[in-house]
């Protein structure tokens, strides 16, 4: 497999406290890999620099083989998808919150819908199109947060504790969802996690942080 | 009748006027002003925060008394001649308002979940969809910062007596009008206009709850 994304000596320092050391990761194209690691570890932090929204002290990001650097911010962030922990949806509708990323990127209309059409179906929410976001329940809202990256078609899919914020029974039926649809969307996915079922069922590979430093990056 | 006189008509057109010009200038310098004192961090950004902060308390009478003197003709801007212009009266009142505007709007924006500006830059926004994305969520108090702003125009009267003059056919608006016609003992007609002064305030108001509310739901 060749590399989607490789990292090579990062170093990113928040508080003064260096929060993440990587000297050199490989991410391989169409693999789902898992972050494990406790709090403070730096899972977060790796996504965040993934989808360039904390700059690195120093370090090189190379997206199939070339440099990151040389792609500006928001060029380099349309081929990525990020879900955060919490949904955090807009107070529109589950429709236009789908939507948002395909007018940020100035979708076609036809386009857009046929997009957000699939996967509202794909991920059992058409009957929420029409509602407001601020009616949904945890579990309805993270769908649709899921469904919003999702319709991007994103090359790298960033996902933080996805599951995190859901009770028992909602992270179990979405986890089973998410493990169906993640082989049919090809992207490839670095996902963070505390849970090892969601290691089990999702990833192929798995990163183990602690302390900001990789310690072992093994197979699932 | 007081409302068969011409006079209380030109009087409250210029009022709304004047208020409605000086409330939409205070709008398009404290929305762009107060998004980068919410969004952005930059040296000196704590002050200017403080500064707008003071200036939503800025008594008016203090501001006319400020932009009077730099308009007179003696003043450092005096040479061009618009003290005692309707003019004069918007100018004070931006400075009345915009940092009422400024003020409630860093604060609208600063009460949304921080972690949303990332989340949109992370789904490719560029920095001015971010930002319209963050105004269009925050819609309802940035339409309550408008009203406020507005309300503290409408019914100020130190500022617009002191560099309008209350001069008749030129400058005299609802409030100066009221106290004119205190000062004459007429408590009639400055009860009438009173009236008139909180029904347009009320219909304005109201008008613009209606577009907050129609937003809310």
């Amino acid at each position: 497999m060749s590399a989607l994304v490789e990292i090579r000596d990062l170093l990113v320092r928040r508080e003064k406290r260096v929060a993440l050391e990587i000297e050199y990761l490989n991410i391989e194209k169409g693999r789902v890999m898992a972050l494990v690691g406790p709090n403070g570890a730096g899972k977060s932090t790796l996504l965040l620099v993934l989808a360039r929204l904390i700059k690195p002290e120093r370090g090189e990001i190379l997206i199939n083989g070339r440099p990151a650097a040389g792609l500006r911010d928001r060029e380099y962030r349309r081929r990525i998808g990020l879900v955060m922990q919490d949904p955090l949806l807009l107070n529109v509708s589950v429709y236009d919150n789908i939507a948002i990323g395909l007018r940020f990127r100035h979708i076609s209309r036809p386009e857009s819908t046929r997009r957000v059409e699939a996967w509202v179906e794909r991920l059992g929410i058409q009957h929420l199109k029409t509602r407001k976001a601020a009616t949904l329940s945890g579990g309805e809202a993270q769908r649709v947060a899921l469904a919003r990256a999702f319709v991007l078609q994103p090359e790298l899919l960033l996902l933080d504790e996805p599951f995190g914020a859901l009770d028992k029974k909602t992270r179990a039926e979405l986890l089973c969802d998410l493990k169906a649809l993640l082989p049919t969307i090809g992207a490839t996915t670095l996902f963070s996690t505390h849970d090892d079922r969601e290691v089990n069922a999702l990833a192929d590979r798995q990163i183990e942080l602690g302390e900001g430093k990789i310690h072992t990056v093994s197979g699932v | 009748m007081l409302f068969n006189n011409p006079d209380i008509w030109e009087v409250t057109l210029l009022s709304i006027k004047v208020s409605g010009l000086a409330t939409l200038i205070s709008l398009l310098i404290g929305l762009p002003v107060g998004t980068l004192l919410a969004l952005s961090k930059f040296p000196g950004r704590s002050i200017l925060l403080s500064l707008v902060n003071t200036g939503m308390a800025l008594p008016p009478v203090v501001v006319g008394l400020a932009i009077a003197m730099t308009l007179w003709r003696s003043g450092p801007l005096g040479g061009l001649h618009l003290i005692y212009t309707p003019t004069a009266i918007i100018i004070a009142q931006v400075i009345i308002a915009a940092p009422v505007v400024t003020g409630l709007t860093a604060a609208a924006m600063q009460a949304l979940d921080p972690r949303l500006r990332l989340q949109l830059l992370g789904l490719g926004a560029s920095r001015l969809q971010m930002v319209l994305s963050i105004w269009r969520e925050t819609r309802l108090p940035l339409l309550a910062a408008l009203m406020a702003g507005f309300g503290s125009v409408i019914s100020e009267v130190g500022a617009s007596m002191m560099v309008g003059g209350n001069i008749r056919h030129q400058t005299r608006v609802l409030t100066t009008a009221i106290v004119l016609e205190t000062n004459k003992g007429e408590f009639a007609s400055a009860i009438a206009l009173g009236i008139l002064l909180l029904l347009i305030t009320f219909l304005i108001n109201f008008a613009l709850t209606w577009i907050q509310q129609r937003g809310a739901k």
